[in-house]
């Protein structure tokens, strides 16, 4: 399978994600921010973490902006499979793809850490072998990961099953311990936690396995 | 022409930001009762009619400037 990465100036999880890819015998193809792509060239997108356009105005906002999320875009409303990582998440929701907000963490300060996630509804694409309540160790490494989602967008989150993951114990202040979503068609996912710096065990961890 | 676009994180919403401000602010004996966070943007436009350029500015907002569901803003008309 082909699989598409986003690149864009500030990306830096891209050459995990690459390994990820490879790791499980698909082959990584570069996405550059200011090109658009043929969709039928690439069968998933993964958007890696990092601090594309180094955060500026609002995390992924202006990466959301540029001409490879307008191919992601037509892309994902075909059905096709598009995971945002972290930073990937953060301009999935700016670009309207995923429901929500990703705002400064409650304590202010950036957490690099390790946290344990319990699966809440399982993705068809990514993590397909992942059980409902499943528990996860996968790293986090944010300053802007607090899940916001205005009342009545949640309650949809609730009724649709498009809540993914959720932190066994919050870390940042994110709302219903959200860590990661889906759009209403489930094709669309997100999530702040890493699961391409968790492939082995001297990594500290390999949950990371489970999402391809 | 010149104008100033204030954004604020919307009330509802946990500004981290303030509070961190205001609890220094307290810390250190200023007396007040709240204090909030935002950012302010200067546009210098060609437009030569208000109206117009409060078209193009809300076009801009609505492109990128805002995520309306975490913040509003106000124009103003600057003159430098």
């Amino acid at each position: 399978m082909k699989i598409g990465i986003t690149r864009f100036p500030g990306t830096n999880c891209d050459y995990d994600v690459e390994k990820m890819v490879q790791h499980f015998s698909h082959t990584p193809v570069w996405l550059w921010h200011q090109d658009k792509f043929d969709i039928q060239s690439v069968d998933a997108v993964i958007i890696p973490g990092g601090f594309s356009y180094g955060d500026y105005l609002r995390c992924g906002a202006l990466a959301s902006r540029s001409p490879v999320m307008s191919s992601v875009r037509e892309f994902a409303e075909k059905g096709k499979p598009v995971l945002g990582i972290c930073n990937g998440f953060q301009i999935l929701c700016e670009s309207g793809l995923l429901p929500g907000a990703l705002t400064r963490n409650e304590g202010l300060k950036f957490i690099d850490d390790w946290s344990s996630l319990e699966v809440d509804n399982p993705n068809s694409f990514f993590g397909s072998r992942l059980q409902k309540g499943q528990t996860l160790n996968l790293p986090i490494a944010h300053g802007e990961g607090r899940y916001w989602i205005p009342a009545e967008g949640l309650k949809k989150l609730h009724d649709h099953q498009q809540i993914w993951l959720k932190y066994k114990k919050n870390p940042n202040g994110s709302m219903n311990d959200i860590a990661g979503v889906m759009n209403e068609k489930k094709n669309v996912v997100g999530l702040m936690p890493h699961p391409e710096r968790a492939l082995a065990l001297w990594m500290g961890g390999q949950d990371g396995m489970e999402f391809l | 022409m010149k104008w100033g676009i204030r954004i604020m994180p919307r009330e509802v919403l946990l500004d981290s930001q303030g509070r961190a401000v205001e609890g220094l602010l307290k810390q250190n004996h200023f007396q007040l009762s709240t204090c909030r966070v935002g950012r302010y943007i200067e546009l210098d436009l060609q437009e030569t009619t208000e109206e117009n350029a409060k078209i193009e500015i809300k076009k801009m907002l609505d492109f990128a400037l805002y995520n309306p569901l975490i913040e509003t803003y106000t124009i103003e008309r600057l003159n430098l």
